[in-house]
């Protein structure tokens, strides 16, 4: 489904993302772990299509098609959905309605009528259910004045909102407590299917006791440098980077 | 020296006309005799002037000017202008009240409307007429005051409650070049309350137009006014934005305990110039400021403000926001005096502005002079780019780049379109902005 071929990423002329090579198919989990400062969020950044980096080499396709020609909109309507690190507060634009908007336009994208009201209220309320968002937030404006937890409970209901085809979720688990951290997991569990696909980065591996990885890769340095069975969080979090540090020769 | 001499003809013109017209003019020639000498001695203001600086009268005013108009306005061109259904609506055509589009014939209790020139023998009109706007403060208040041809008394009485906004309709259709002195008096008794839209329209471009309008409101103990400036010049021709020209003084006195809330919405117009004046002339005052101003092409819009709290435990609260396109300039100039005697003053004021093109200029200054010790005053200006960050998070939602910023516009507006207090008003003003920026 999504296939990264030697991606080269820069800000500013500083070189951030050095040749990343990544396969991911339809049904899988893929974990992506490494330090502070490793690019993790670039990447992600980078796939949702923010236009501040310059790709200087290789190449980012999902299902075929060519992602780094299409703009972060036309991304997310072939299916991306980014679940930020840190989502941004947004006074005066309503929850709700933005996400009206998206999904209309999402459907106008592919060729499909606008969603009926009430048909959007229904989904609203399921989905509302499903992260066990509180409905006043829901009607909010985007993420004002939401706890840290809140803000990426309320990614996780956009997520369920779109049912995008491949989620990035950059450190949803972090700031959460444990109740909260089961639910996001469980819901992340639930939106998952064999035609779909999520990529999880976390820092910790308690993470990945709720949401079971396929794989585990570990970034250093703008590189992924280590892939392996989920285990291989169980061996990250035991030991520490430096171990990867000391694998590479770093 | 050549703008000087530009200017000095269009003061002889108006001065000439005055003394060519006045014994046609309705009411007390003394007050209009006063005006012109102060008219006289402030002339039109230059590009020196440190209150017009931003504006250029000479521009505005080039060309032969008449100072009436009697073209009437089509059924049709009215309609264009209607925008409250269920509003007691007064049209003002050229400067001059219309009784017949008027819809002041059956009044409710309490509520009397009348031209303004048939107010002039009563006691209310003679106690309040001209009292506040000073013609020695500003040169178009002395113009208007001295030249003024027509407009409407409204006069609610003590303790009545007008349910229904009064809608004053400004409108414009000139096919000769004309400067317009329209002039309004409201008076809201003792314990009334009123709510007053005045919109601002131009329906046939076709010559240059000036209008120079003015409004007093007196505000007495304990009532309540909310008051709405809706200045859309080019509404009916959206397409041309090279027209109207609007000089728009809005003079308030407050009484005990009143409150006073006004708003200004400037949409469109080639040069809109609001003077917003606001005396707090006792205790236990709440005044409300709020504007927004969306500026593009060439317009110049200039909002000067200035809220005088003359006496203890007052409170004045000022919301002004603009978006800034293209080559257009916007200025706000917010000036609050806090007399000696006024302690115990809240004073806030806050300015802030998006601007959206690297042509667009934004003047923002606020004078604070504060005289008494124990008072609560502050102000803030920003001016910004929207958001990128924003802009991005909602187009990673699958929205447009025309989507994402036309939701950020409105949510920056919304602080201050939200306290519009009438829904067809407030759902009028969205559907502007959203068109402004689809
Ligand atoms: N706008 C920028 N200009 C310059 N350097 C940047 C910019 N944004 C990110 N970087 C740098 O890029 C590197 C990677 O940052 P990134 O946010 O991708 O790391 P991360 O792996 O997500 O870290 P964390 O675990 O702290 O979230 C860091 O060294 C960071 O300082
Ligand atoms: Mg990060």
């Amino acid at each position: 489904m999504l296939s990264i071929k030697n991606l080269h990423a820069s800000i500013d002329g500083k070189e951030i993302l050095r040749g990343i090579n990544l396969e991911v198919k339809t049904g899988e989990i893929h974990a992506i772990m490494g330090p502070n400062g490793s690019g993790k969020s670039t990447l992600s950044a980078v796939l949702a299509g923010k236009e501040d980096y310059e790709i200087t080499e290789g190449s980012v396709t999902l299902n075929g098609k060519d992602l780094l020609e299409l703009s972060p909109e036309d991304r997310a309507r072939e299916g991306v959905f980014l679940a930020f690190q840190y989502p941004v507060e947004i006074p005066g634009v309503s929850n709700i309605n933005f996400l009206k908007t998206a999904i209309n336009e999402i459907r106008a994208y592919k060729g499909q009528t606008p969603m009926e009201a009430k048909d959007f209220l229904a989904l609203v309320k399921e989905k509302q259910k499903l992260v066990e968002l509180d409905g006043k937030l829901a009607n909010r404006s985007v993420n004002e004045g939401f706890s840290g937890g809140e803000k990426k409970r309320n990614e996780i209901f956009q997520m369920a909102m779109l049912e995008p085809k491949l989620a990035i979720l950059d450190e949803t688990d972090s700031g959460l407590d444990i109740d909260a951290l089961k639910i996001v997991a469980a819901g992340v569990n639930k939106l998952k299917s064999k035609d779909n696909a999520t990529i999880v980065i976390t820092h910790y591996q308690r993470l990945l006791d709720y949401i079971v990885p396929d794989v585990v890769h570990i970034l250093y340095k703008g590189k992924i440098v280590k892939s392996g069975p989920k285990e291989l969080a169980l061996e990250l979090e035991e030991k520490g980077y430096d171990f990867i540090k000391e694998e590479v020769g770093a | 020296m050549e703008t000087i001499v530009k200017l000095n003809t269009i003061k002889d013109k108006l001065i000439a006309e005055f003394e060519s017209s006045k014994s046609s003019l309705f009411g007390d020639t003394t007050i209009r005799e006063k005006a012109l000498e102060a008219f006289s001695k402030q002339g039109i203001p230059g590009r020196k002037s440190e209150e017009y600086k931003y504006v250029n009268m000479e521009l505005a005013l080039k060309g032969d000017f008449a100072f009436s108009s009697t073209q009437k306005l089509s059924a049709k061109q009215l309609e264009s202008t209607q925008f409250l259904n269920d509003a007691i609506v007064v049209v003002i055509e050229n400067g001059k009240f219309n009784s017949e589009y008027s819809k002041t014939n059956s009044l409710p209790k309490g509520l009397q409307i009348v031209n303004i020139s048939d107010a002039v023998s009563n006691d209310v009109f003679k106690k309040h007429y001209s009292k506040y706007a000073n013609v020695n403060l500003d040169p178009f208040i002395a113009m208007n005051t001295a030249l003024t041809s027509g407009g409407v008394f409204v006069h609610v009485a003590k303790s009545a409650v007008i349910e229904k906004p009064i809608h004053i309709v400004h409108v414009t259709a000139v096919s000769e070049n004309t400067v317009l002195n329209s002039r309004n008096l409201i008076v809201v008794e003792e314990n009334a309350q009123a709510t007053i839209v005045e919109s601002f329209q131009t329906v046939d471009s076709k010559a240059k137009s000036f209008n120079n309008a003015l409004t007093e409101i007196v505000v007495e103990a304990s009532a309540v006014v909310d008051h709405y400036k809706i200045q859309d010049e080019n509404a009916c021709l959206p397409d041309r934005q090279d027209f109207g020209h609007l000089i728009s003084t809005t003079q308030s006195i407050q009484k005990k305990q009143s409150n006073f809330t006004t708003h200004t919405f400037t949409l469109s117009g080639l040069l809109v110039r609001n003077n917003l004046n606001m005396v707090l002339d006792d205790e236990f005052i709440e005044s409300h400021l709020n504007g927004l101003y969306l500026t593009n092409g060439n317009q110049v819009v200039d909002n000067h403000t200035l809220v005088d709290h003359r006496k203890p435990n007052c409170n004045s609260n000022e919301l002004y926001k603009g978006i800034i396109e293209d080559k257009s300039s916007a200025t706000f100039n917010g000036k609050i005096y806090v007399r000696k005697d006024a302690q115990k003053t809240n004073a806030f004021q806050s300015n802030k502005n998006i601007l959206l093109s690297d042509d667009g200029t934004i003047n923002t200054k606020p004078q604070l002079e504060i005289y008494a010790d124990d008072v609560k005053c502050s102000h803030g200006t920003s001016t910004g780019k929207l958001d990128e960050d924003k802009i991005f998070y909602l187009r990673a939602r699958g929205l447009s780049e025309a989507s994402a910023k036309k939701l950020l516009m409105h949510a920056f507006a919304s602080e201050v379109v939200d306290t519009i207090k009438i829904d067809a008003l407030r759902e009028y003003v969205e559907a502007k902005i959203s068109k402004r920026f689809e």
